[in-house]
């Protein structure tokens, strides 16, 4: 029963770890099918983590705090369609201005405002997300497979965990099943046409990147206010940049992005699982070399070793009306 | 937005003033941040220029800044004109480091300048190996080398301090650092010439890197523009169909680019380890492989702007660290929030104003014609 229990826990993590890497996915999908890069997930996932913490310790409400993390996200959205879809500038160089204005504002404003080195204050229960336990998980724990499976791999979560299973189906829907969906793709792949059709290709875009912000904040907030309890210097670590992957892998399409998310998590939950721990054969793993486990998995699964993935047609390259 | 004639307008005008005024909206930006924070953003401006310019060793701090500004701006230029985005700088810089201290230390035996001879190929050497991963993978896979080379900086510390603390760290410190490579190896610093002429001034990290990274700069320059590879792989950046149809090889072109940059990026190590630090110390880069970003973007990716733009950026680092001991609310991390805004104005808001700017100096340029 030991195995069972490590295996348990094991998808229990990967399931958690993977939260943040889905949301973002979603959102890059999102931005990338509409024809806009998105290398900015990251910096905007770490503005979330502050705003989200910051609000959250003032306001004494985490919902109000991941509501001015979804107005922060939104707005750096906007700004890097307002430099990449309104001013065609570069796009990659507006995602690296953001990352990199965001891992110094982030860090500068915690000291500047509490003192201590890029850290917010701890919040207390009333301030961050609890754990959600399903009906009956403590009754049905002692039923053999239903009862692990149920307990202790579904249940007991933070809500963000359950939001972001629920928002694929949704994203699936909304790109695949609707003619916002339709429109959406089409400008990524040919805006002139959609144009054509007398569909405003920058409206499009602009509300591409809207519900990414909105997305993305999710994962900055679960970061601080759910899984741990206050924001800490660069707390992002790139992920942002592993769910960017992973939606590439994933051929910007939500479920096979989904798989890759997963995997992602599974491979950070194990590298955990794996510090200290002597293995048969190899010995003890340096903890360094560790770490970098998921790092190595996004340069691998980038190379494609499973087929070469096909980006949107139009993306990178700003539209320019005919005149 | 009406279009101008760009033939009709002034270079002077496209590559001075409206870098300028980008430059100038960054700054005012970045004090709004400062007031943010709840300081006095022109206190701060004194600041920086005292602490960067009011006395010699300060100046030299400066000056010091800007030798590794050169290199890593120089480094995301290279690979910017084949239209690649090298943001791994960082881990290319670290690992460079590697390679200088590896090659001093085995080849102690040799004459000095041999060996600096020796350390400066071997940085370059580390820096281009550990970019031409994400290189190879571009150019035969598509993998987009911003997320590639990122990894690569994560990967790049997680092996560094792997090294240090396993493989090659100095067992009788407690701090994760090498041993101190032999004392002859340093080289000679800023107070070293300084006492030369008779003058005796404090100790400040700058030493004959700088030279290095003048020399640097004549080599970027020469490469990109006055031969054939650097037409090739120019031809590349701006159109690659167009590049193929003319026989070049856009595989090659990708691969050499980003070993080339990421060779320059590697000859921070050689400042850091030959020049001031003289092991390796966990960390080294602190940031500067990002920093060249900026650097490259405000330079428009020409040696001749990188150099001023490199010295800017010295000005603010060294004029920052006056502030951050001055003013208690102000953390170094502001002045990454001022490099970010920086890129963002000055790379991917540059057309915020151009139309307008250019307009006004060609109506102008006009009228005076006409009379």
């Amino acid at each position: 029963m030991e195995f069972l229990s490590d295996i348990a826990s094991l998808i229990n993590s990967t399931l958690r770890i993977s939260t943040p890497l889905v949301f973002a996915a979603m959102a890059g999908i999102f931005a990338e099918r509409s024809g806009v890069i998105d290398f900015s997930l990251e910096g905007k996932m770490l503005m979330a983590a502050f705003v989200a913490a910051v609000g959250s310790y003032f306001l004494g409400n985490p919902w109000l705090g991941l509501l001015l993390a979804i107005i922060a996200c939104v707005s750096l959205s906007m700004l890097h369609g307002f430099a990449s879809v309104t001013y065609k500038g570069d796009q990659v160089v507006s995602c690296v201005a953001i990352n990199i204005l965001i891992i110094g504002l982030t860090t500068a404003l915690a000291a500047a405002w509490f003192g201590q080195a890029g850290l917010t204050p701890t919040l207390n229960e009333d301030q961050r997300f609890l754990e959600v336990n399903l009906p009956f998980a403590e009754s049905l724990r002692d039923v053999p497979i239903v009862g692990t499976i149920y307990s202790d791999i579904l249940s007991g979560h933070y809500i963000f965990v359950y939001l972001a299973y629920l928002t694929v189906p949704l994203v699936f829907w909304a790109v695949f099943k609707t003619s916002f969906g339709l429109r959406l793709r089409a400008v990524g792949e040919n805006p002139s046409a959609v144009d054509t059709a007398g569909i405003n290709v920058f409206a499009m875009r602009y509300k591409a990147l809207a519900i990414n912000g909105v997305l993305i904040a999710f994962a900055g907030a679960h970061l601080s206010t759910a899984v741990n309890a206050n924001f800490f210097r660069e707390m992002s670590a790139g992920r942002g940049y592993l769910a960017l992957a992973a939606m590439i892998f994933g051929k910007w399409h939500p479920k096979t992005a989904l798989v890759a998310c997963l995997l992602f998590g599974f491979t950070d939950a194990l590298q955990i699982r794996l510090q200290g721990v002597e293995l048969p054969a190899i010995g003890e793993i340096p903890v360094q070399l560790i770490q970098a486990l998921p790092y190595v998995l996004t340069v691998v699964l980038l190379a494609g070793f499973v087929g070469k993935a096909i980006a949107p047609n139009a993306i990178g390259q700003p539209y320019i009306k005919e005149r | 937005m009406t279009t101008v004639d760009k033939s009709k307008v002034p270079w002077w005008v496209s590559n001075l003033i409206v870098p300028l005024v980008n430059l100038i909206l960054a700054l005012f930006v970045s004090g709004l941040f400062i007031f943010i924070a709840g300081e006095n953003p022109y206190e701060a401006v004194r600041l920086i220029i005292y602490g960067s310019f009011g006395y010699i060793e300060g100046f030299a701090y400066t000056l010091y800044y800007t030798t590794n500004f050169i290199f890593t701006g120089l480094a995301f230029a290279v690979a910017f004109h084949c239209r690649l985005f090298n943001i791994g700088g960082e881990g290319q810089a670290y690992i460079g480091g590697l390679g200088v201290f590896l090659v001093a230390i085995n080849f102690s035996f040799l004459p000095v300048p041999i060996v600096w001879l020796l350390a400066v190929a071997g940085a370059v050497v580390f820096g281009a190996t550990w970019a031409f991963i994400p290189a190879y993978l571009q150019a035969t896979r598509g993998s987009h080398v911003v997320i590639t080379t990122i990894m690569f900086n994560f990967i790049a510390a997680s092996l560094m301090v792997f090294l240090l603390v396993d493989v090659i760290r100095d067992t009788t410190q407690m701090g994760p650092h090498t041993i101190a490579l032999p004392e002859e190896q340093w080289f000679p610093s800023f107070e070293d010439f300084a006492a030369l002429l008779g003058i005796k001034i404090r100790y400040s990290p700058l030493n004959i890197s700088f030279l290095l990274a003048i020399a640097a700069s004549v080599f970027v320059w020469f490469l990109v523009w006055k031969t054939r590879w650097g037409y090739e792989m120019r031809a590349v950046g701006h159109n690659t169909q167009a590049a193929i149809y003319a026989g070049i090889s856009p595989y090659k072109n990708i691969i050499i680019a980003m070993c080339i940059s990421g060779g320059l990026a590697g000859l921070l190590g050689v400042n850091e380890i030959l020049g001031v630090h003289h092991k390796i110390v966990a960390g080294f880069p602190a940031g500067y492989g990002f920093t060249g970003i900026a650097v490259a973007l405000m330079g428009r990716n020409h040696p001749i702007g990188i150099f001023p733009a490199a010295f800017l950026f010295g000005i603010l680092y060294q004029g920052g660290s006056e502030v951050t001991f001055d003013m208690p609310n102000i953390t170094r991390y502001m002045f990454v929030a001022v490099q970010g805004v920086i890129i963002l104005f000055s790379g991917a808001l540059e057309n915020l104003f151009r139309p307008q700017i250019e307009n006004f100096f060609v109506n102008r340029l006009n009228l005076k014609a006409k009379a």
